[in-house]
This record gives C-alpha cells, structure tokens and sequence, in this order.
C-alpha cells in the first residue's frame, strides 16, 4: 500500500525535475551579462547552503567553517590544474573529496563541543585555514592564483573552461545545486535522514535508542563538506581567480549557511527559497547602492536578514506552503 | 633576543590581554545570563571607537573624559538591542538558536553599513591627547602610557563588574543565570535583568573601545578582528565565567606577543588559535567554564 509519505515524496521528486528544467531555460532569453551572472551565483548559492543544510539542518551541527571546505575545493582542483595540467572535472572531485576530508579533520575534535563552543571552534579552524592559506606562497599567499584559459584546448567541457560564453557554467552550477538537492532528498528518506534529525532533536534519547552520535555527525560533515568542495572547485573555474579574500575568508561561512537558515534550516526547499530571494536581493543593492562605497547597501542587507530572522524564523518556504516541524526541543536545538 | 626585550613584548602582551579580557568580559556576561552569542559584539566596539573619536574631533576633549558618557551611550545602546530585537530572537517558536546568531550578525553588518555611510570607509585615529606617545620605563622596559592606562582602566573596569556582582542586582544576576525560570517565583523580572545585563556587556566593550581608541585606528569594520578573539577568549575562559575571561584574555595576549616576535608576526593569531584548540582538546568547556 502506498502511503503517504512516499507519495510525498514522489511529488518533491516531480517538482525538483520541473524546477530543474524550468532553471535550465531561464537564462537562454536573457543575454544580459550581469542578470545571467546574477543567475548563476544565485544556483551556486542554493547548492552551497543545501550542502551546509545536510549538516547544519538535518544533523543541527551549526558549522561556520565552511568557508574551509569551500576554499579547499577551489585550491586543490586549481592547483591540480595549474601545476599538474589535470583537467578541473576531474580535479573538481578530488577537491571534493579533499573538502569531505578537511570536514572530518574538523569534525573529529570539534564534535566533542557542543553549542556555543561547538560553532565558535569551527570558526577558529576556519580562520586558521585563512590566516595560514594567506601566509602559504607555494599557494600564492595573499596573491592568489590565476588559473589559465589553456590555450591547446580551446573552449571544453572537460576543462570547464569557456572563454566569452557564460552559459555553460549556469549549467555547471545548476547540476551542483541539483546534485546537492538529490542528495538531501535521498537523506530524507533514508535511515541516515531519521538518524541525524534524532541527534539534532534530542542526543540523549537518540543515545538511548542506541544511535552512535559521533559517527552519524561526521557522517554528515563528509558529505556536507564534499559538496562545498565541489561547489568550490566550480566557482574557481567561474571566476578564472583565487585568493584567501574571495574562497576562504571568514564572513564567508556565514554566508554560506544564510540562505538555509532564513529559507527554512533542515528543509528540502529552505535553501533555494533563500538563495532566490537572498542572493539577488544582495547582490542588486550593492550594484545599484554600494557603488558608492557609502555603506546603504550593508545597511540594507543587515536590516533584511534581520527582519527576515525575526518574522520567519521557520524560514520564508513556509510562506509558499513547505511545512516546518517545531521539534519537542526546538529551543535547545543550538544546544545540541 | 635579551631579558630586557622579552619582558617588553610580554608587557605589551599582557596589557593588550587587558584589554581582550574586557571586550570579552561583556560577551561572556551576555552568554552566561541568557545563552546568547551576540555577533555583533565587534560592532559595538567599533561604535564606542568612533564615539571617542568624533567627540574628541568635535571638541577636543581628552578621550580619558569620554570615558563615562561613552560608557552610559553603550549601556542604552546594548538595552535597547535586547528590548528591540534580543528579546523577539528569544520568544519565537523555531530554531531559536540559529535565529539569534543571524539577528546579531544581520545587526553586525547593519551597525558596519551604518558606521561607513557616516563616517566613510577611511582610518582615522586621535594623534593628540594626555597619554599619546609617551612612554614610561620600568626599569628598563618601556611601556607606552595608553597601553598602560588602557589595561589599567580594564582592571578597574573589571573590579567594578566584581563588585557589581556582590550587590543585591549582581545576586539577581547570578539567580537568572542559574535557572532562568524559577527566578519568575521569586519576584525578579528576568526581562529586566536581561536588558541590564545587555547594557552592562555592551558598557564594558564601551570602555575598552574608549581606551583603543587613544592607540589603534578606527574604520568600520575594526570590530571584526577583536571579535573572534573575543569569541575565542570567552570559549578558552569558559563562557559565563568573568574570572575565566580575565585570564584567558592575558593568557591570549601573551601569547599573541610572543608569537609575533618570536616566530612570525602574520602567524600572531595562529598562536592564540592553536593554544585555544590545544584548551578545548582536554577542557571542551574552557578552562574556568561550568556551563
């Protein structure tokens, strides 16, 4: 018999393959460099703060360093492609799975914290990676890199390298973003996606159920870790620049996390509802008010995430119907 | 590398220490009262900062005198932020915890706006007041006069958060950290207390950005580096442990010193980091930390 939940389920299914297609078109009648960059920044983003959510949302871990990941995913397939000549699909995943690793190396002390101590930790690893990324030249320091346009291969898939036409690289965010969805659903459905909600919910009685906490935590760094890698390795590829000020500073893990957080923490829709609104709201008042540099733009921007938080702390998918648990422990979620 | 030269660098450590002792003082009053981190604690350093500066640009008036007035602005300042927007991020219904670290940080990036739309993106520091470059020789070590009044007015600062915790308030104080609820059945407004408690964490960082105001510049976004040492001394002290954030404020500031000297000055927080991760592997709760 069909239940239903797995009818549900079937539906999310349906409505992500729409969404998927839908976002595939949208930007072929739009030839306007900024709105097309706006867009793909935009699906970046949505695919970042999914992959935060798997380990901020569903496993309540408050991780401000992931930054770190990010920035590991964009070195290493950037410098596989700079000092070894391996094509960035290729490093993409190798930054991935450097970035998973770097998520466990975290999580390894750091989940032994909990609360406040637990998220503050994570952004001092997270600063430590800058500082020493800054101070590292073997890496460009506080250079950077400039990653080549190869010129024996031309414009390549392979090489994730496009030299006037953008629109490549929409799809290449849109696959990440849809890959991290994919894997959020998947998680939602399985054990794992129980597990972890126990372990956010309430870690004694999941402990008492005989759930092991700490492998179901760095369980869920890996993955969250391993996307940001990938999404990392992608937006280096976009940018055709890195330096620690654009891939590894502090502010950064936040801003990975914001879109989630005020889309819907721990939801299926929470982050691409954040990332749409979030992302070009902030983007389009620092192009039309920042310029200035007179600081209306922050003003702005701080005042909407404020307001944001405050009105919907479920998060703005409820508004179009995405139904938000309040666990038992709602109030210590941040606690655990 | 001399005796001498050692004992300058550890000075100026320690009296830096100081002064990370006090900002984080105010952040781990706040955290132990109601079991917020607030993200925009740099921001109010930053503001207590250009407060002494534009004063003193306007109308010269010694930075040591803005002391109170910029300390009394602060309090109202931090009371206003629980009555505003703290005590709406501590009554709703989901995901409280995430709710007040982004209220805090949406306030930090809004307090960073609002300075550069006044004040512009520029440095500016004082160059003329009572304790500018002069120094004083302790037998042989060299400390320069703001560094050392700057520590002292925090030690001061600090005997005075001590002795407000002996007082009738400060018991109040202490019952509303222990259990936020039953204080309710004993006559004490806890919404009151929290909003004191607010102004008082936000005075403290008040007096220490006076006193850095009279060595350091001042640009908008000069709270973010001080706040993730704060962030890290009231993790290292224990959070809510006033004691805790003294020491591990000098403990901080010793090491940032000796780092820099010693090893590499860019590596400076790279020290305070490793020391503190080093803590938390033994202490997952600080070292003076019960909460």
């Amino acid at each position: 018999m069909e239940t239903s939940i797995t009818r549900r389920r079937r539906y999310e299914l349906l409505i992500g393959g729409v969404l998927l297609a839908a976002l595939a078109l949208l930007p072929l009648p739009i030839h306007d460099v900024y709105t097309r960059n706006l867009i793909i920044i935009t699906v970046l983003f949505a695919g970042l703060a999914q992959a935060w959510n798997i380990l901020g949302g569903y496993c309540g871990q408050i991780s401000l360093s992931h930054a770190l990941y990010f920035g590991v995913g964009a070195y290493v397939s950037t410098l596989l492609l700079t000092r070894a000549g391996i094509p960035p699909t290729v490093g993409m995943f190798a930054g991935g799975a450097l970035g998973g690793l770097m998520a466990l190396l975290v999580g390894w002390p750091c989940f032994r914290l909990s609360g406040h101590y637990y998220a503050i930790a994570t952004v001092v690893v997270g600063e430590i990676g800058y500082l020493l990324a800054l101070n590292f030249d073997w890496i460009g320091g506080a250079t950077g890199i400039n990653i080549p346009y190869v010129r024996s291969v031309g414009d390549s898939w392979l090489w994730l390298q496009f030299r006037i036409d953008k629109l490549p690289y929409h799809y290449a965010a849109l696959a990440f973003a849809a890959v991290a969805w994919l894997v959020a659903w998947l998680i939602e459905g399985s054990r794992w996606g129980f597990v972890w909600r126990a372990v956010k919910d309430d870690p004694v009685a999941a402990r008492s159920l005989a759930v092991r906490i700490f492998p179901s935590k760095m369980a869920a760094a890996a993955i969250s870790g391993a996307l940001t890698g990938i999404g990392g390795a992608i937006y280096a590829q976009y940018v055709g620049y890195i330096d620690p000020d654009s891939v590894l500073y502090g502010q950064l893990s936040i801003l990975i996390p914001l879109p989630a957080v005020l889309g819907g923490v721990g939801t299926l829709w929470g982050p691409l509802v954040g990332a749409a609104v979030l992302i070009p709201l902030s983007e389009l008042t620092r192009s039309y008010l920042g310029g200035s540099g007179r600081g209306v733009d922050l003003m702005i921007y701080g005042g909407l995430i404020i307001v944001v938080a405050l009105a919907r702390p479920q998060g703005l998918a409820s508004l179009i119907g995405v139904r938000v648990r309040a666990p038992a422990g709602a109030d210590d979620a941040a606690a655990a | 590398m001399t005796l001498t030269v050692l004992l300058q660098v550890a000075v100026g450590g320690l009296l830096m220490g100081l002064i990370y002792a006090l900002v984080a003082a105010g952040l781990s009053l706040i955290f132990g009262l109601m079991d917020v981190v607030n993200f925009a604690h740099g921001e109010l350093l930053m503001l207590a900062m250009y407060a002494t500066f534009m004063v003193w640009l306007a109308t010269g008036l010694d930075p040591l005198l803005l002391l109170v007035p910029v300390a009394a602005a602060l309090f109202a300042l931090g009371f206003a932020i629980y009555r505003l927007l703290i005590a709406r991020a501590l009554s709703v219904r989901f995901n409280r915890g995430m709710v007040q670290i982004f209220v805090t940080f949406g306030l930090a990036i809004l307090l960073r706006g609002a300075a550069q739309f006044s004040f512009g993106g520029d440095f500016k520091s004082i160059s003329t007041s009572l304790l500018t470059n002069r120094t004083i020789d302790l037998g042989g070590v060299f400390v320069p006069l703001p560094q050392l009044a700057a520590g002292m007015v925090s030690l001061l600062a600090f005997g005075a958060l001590l002795a407000i915790s002996r007082t009738e308030f400060g018991r109040a104080l202490e019952a509303t950290r222990e259990d936020r609820d039953a204080v309710a059945l004993i006559g004490i407004d806890r919404d009151r207390i929290f909003a004191l408690g607010w102004g008082m964490g936000a005075a403290a960082v008040g007096i220490a950005g006076v006193m850095l105001a009279t060595f350091y510049y001042v640009t908008p976004n000069v709270g973010a580096n001080f706040a993730l040492i704060a962030y890290v001394t009231v993790a290292l002290g224990g959070f809510g442990s006033l004691f805790g954030a003294l020491i591990a404020g000098l403990l901080i500031g010793l090491v940032e010193a000796l780092t820099a000297s010693l090893i590499e000055p860019s590596l400076k927080q790279v020290g305070i980091f490793a020391i503190y991760l080093a803590v938390l592997m033994f202490r997952p709760r600080g070292l003076f930390g019960t909460l």
